[in-house]
């Protein structure tokens, strides 16, 4: 294990933000913190920095107890969500910062610095000050900070939070790809389901500062431990008083054995995906509102018009909790 | 029009409160041309009182520098029971009258004082001594670099701080390398505006100094000494050079002073 959490607990003041935590990250493994906010991810990452202290558990990295490790002598790698960059320094003079602590040849930085600064494709910028650079390269400048002292671990706290959309998305199939290469064990915190489900090899789920659960994204899409867990990485939707994901139920213009009668009050048309609104009304429960998630070819085949009362039913694979 | 009134009335306002004076002693200074004027600047009296000034200042300079970036960074960046009282306790010497400053100093510091009296035995005199004049003006120009670098440490928040220490800084390394260089521009314009006050300063070191010619004096009392024994050219001259000094760092606070937006 590159990272053991044993049952951390941490107050701020009266707020319990982390309850008896315990976390193992794999070596060599891209693991997302994923949560809502105030569920104490970025409080758990910052205690594996050392970053905060924690008022009860233990925090080992690679095998040695760090708990009451100063931050400069855990070695680990932090990248923040608003980049934290050195704004009286280059570019070059940024990614050198912890080498440049650590005394080490000049000559080695320069080389060292390079080679990072190619890894982020940064190097036509090494004289540049962070001012004049744009958001994504500055979260790339950090990163490459961070890696310059070949850190036993790699922690991001919402490394993409702070920008668009587009950069985003960029930036995550490049830290996917940077991963891939350079192989050190990575913790980051998002509250994004599908930021984790795309780059990260496995997910810990946190809200309420508990783990609610922990496993490969597959584990923990086809497995949910909870109805929150469920509805945390997905959209999901209510039918018979259950929790089911909208593209798992059927629409029916008859009734059949166990379907429930629905009117349809909106259709929603984006592209491909059709949204239909509707009001379920099952024998034993209240009128519920359900939506359901179907293909263009679908909408059309059954001729649903606002007003149509129709028949549910969740597919007989689909995954249902009871809520 | 009511632009132009307004214009001419803030600009007789400035004549006559702060050019007409001032220039009317620069020009009474030079009236006999500058031979004079170097002469009663350069005697021993003037110079001593140069000497004592600018010692003064340069001790209170440094302490209120250590003092101020020590107590900024406690304010903005720990939290601890009494953090409040501090806070209100650094502003008080921009209420209290400099006078009184003084007098509190003799009370607390001079011969018949407990602690006076105990350094007495130890052979450092405070009161009328250079170091009673020290500390009327640290007191005086107390909160002048706290409260130039306490808005810059606070937009500048810790993140660059806390980013230093996970790549191995300590935290002598990270004030230096990152807290420092952050709040430069700050500090250089809360410390010119420190050493313009503890050049300038007159009340309370007037106090516990006891003016003593050639000894105590420093260059805001040598002028009052001057003006008060007819020597008008003197006190005229002594009171250019302040004027001069006080003009060329309300410059370089210009140049220093942090910049909006930035």
């Amino acid at each position: 294990m590159a990272i053991e959490v044993r049952d951390v607990s941490k107050s701020f003041g009266s707020t319990p933000v982390l309850k008896d935590v315990s976390v193992d990250i794999t070596s060599g493994s891209l693991t997302a913190l994923l949560g809502p906010s105030g569920g104490g991810k970025s409080t758990l990452l910052r205690v594996i920095a050392g970053l905060e202290t924690p008022d009860a558990g233990t925090v080992t990295i690679s095998g040695v107890d760090a708990t009451r490790l100063s931050p400069q002598r855990r070695n680990v790698g932090f990248v923040f969500q608003h980049y934290a960059a050195f704004k009286h320094m280059s570019v070059f003079r940024n990614v050198a910062f912890g080498l440049e602590i650590r005394k080490r040849p000049k000559a080695e930085i320069r080389k060292r610095v390079d080679e990072l600064l190619q890894l982020v494709h940064l190097e036509q910028f090494r004289d540049r000050y962070p001012a004049q650079l744009s958001g994504g390269q500055r979260q790339r400048m950090a990163l490459a900070r961070a890696l310059a002292v070949e850190p036993e671990v790699l922690l991001l706290d919402e490394p993409f939070g702070a920008l668009d959309a587009q950069v985003r998305k960029e930036l995550r199939t490049w830290l996917r790809r940077l991963h891939d290469e350079v192989h050190v064990t990575t913790v980051f915190v998002t509250h994004d389901q599908e930021e984790a489900m795309d780059v990260s090899d496995s997910i810990v789920v946190l809200a309420d500062g508990q783990v609610q659960q922990a496993g490969t994204p597959q584990q923990l899409y086809d497995e949910p431990a909870s109805p929150f867990v469920m509805s945390f990485l997905g959209p999901v939707t209510r039918l018979d008083g259950r929790l089911v994901r909208p593209h798992d139920i059927d629409i029916a213009t008859s009734p059949e054995p166990g379907t429930v009668e629905a009117t349809v009050n909106r259709i929603v048309h984006l592209g491909f995906e059709v949204r239909v609104e509707l009001q379920a009304r099952s024998a034993a429960e209240d009128p519920e509102d359900v939506w359901v998630q179907v293909t263009r070819g679908t909408a059309e085949g059954l001729r649903l018009r606002t007003g149509d009362t129709v028949h549910l039913r969740a597919i007989p694979s689909a995954l249902s909790l009871t809520v | 029009m009511a632009k132009w009134i307004l214009r001419l009335v803030a600009l007789a306002y400035l004549l006559f409160l702060l050019i007409l004076p001032i220039g009317l002693i620069g020009w009474r200074t030079f009236a006999d041309g500058l031979a004079p004027v170097i002469e009663s600047l350069t005697s021993e009296e003037a110079l001593h009182a140069m000497r004592v000034t600018v010692e003064v200042a340069i001790w209170a300079v440094v302490l209120n520098t250590v003092f101020g970036v020590g107590a900024a960074i406690l304010l903005v960046r720990r939290e601890f029971p009494g953090k409040r009282l501090l806070n209100a306790l650094i502003d008080l010497p921009l209420a209290v009258s400099p006078v009184v400053v003084g007098l509190a100093l003799i009370l607390a510091y001079g011969k018949y004082s407990t602690v006076g009296g105990w350094l007495e035995t130890a052979g450092i005199q405070v009161i009328f001594s250079v170091p009673g004049m020290v500390l009327a003006t640290v007191f005086v120009s107390l909160p002048l670099v706290v409260r130039a670098i306490v808005p810059v440490l606070e937009q500048m928040g810790d993140d660059q701080e806390q980013a230093a220490r996970t790549l191995g800084a300590g935290g002598w390394a990270t004030f230096r390398r990152i807290t420092v260089p952050g709040i430069r521009g700050a500090l250089g314009y809360g410390i010119v505006l420190c050493l313009a006050r503890a050049l300038g300063e007159y009340g309370a070191v007037a106090v516990v100094s006891g003016k003593i010619v050639g000894e105590t004096q420093t260059l805001t009392l040598f002028v009052e000494e001057r003006y008060l024994n007819y020597e008008v050219l003197t006190a005229f001259a002594a009171a250019s050079l302040l004027a001069l000094v006080a003009v060329a760092t309300l410059l370089i606070t210009r140049v220093l002073r942090p910049k909006e937006g930035n």
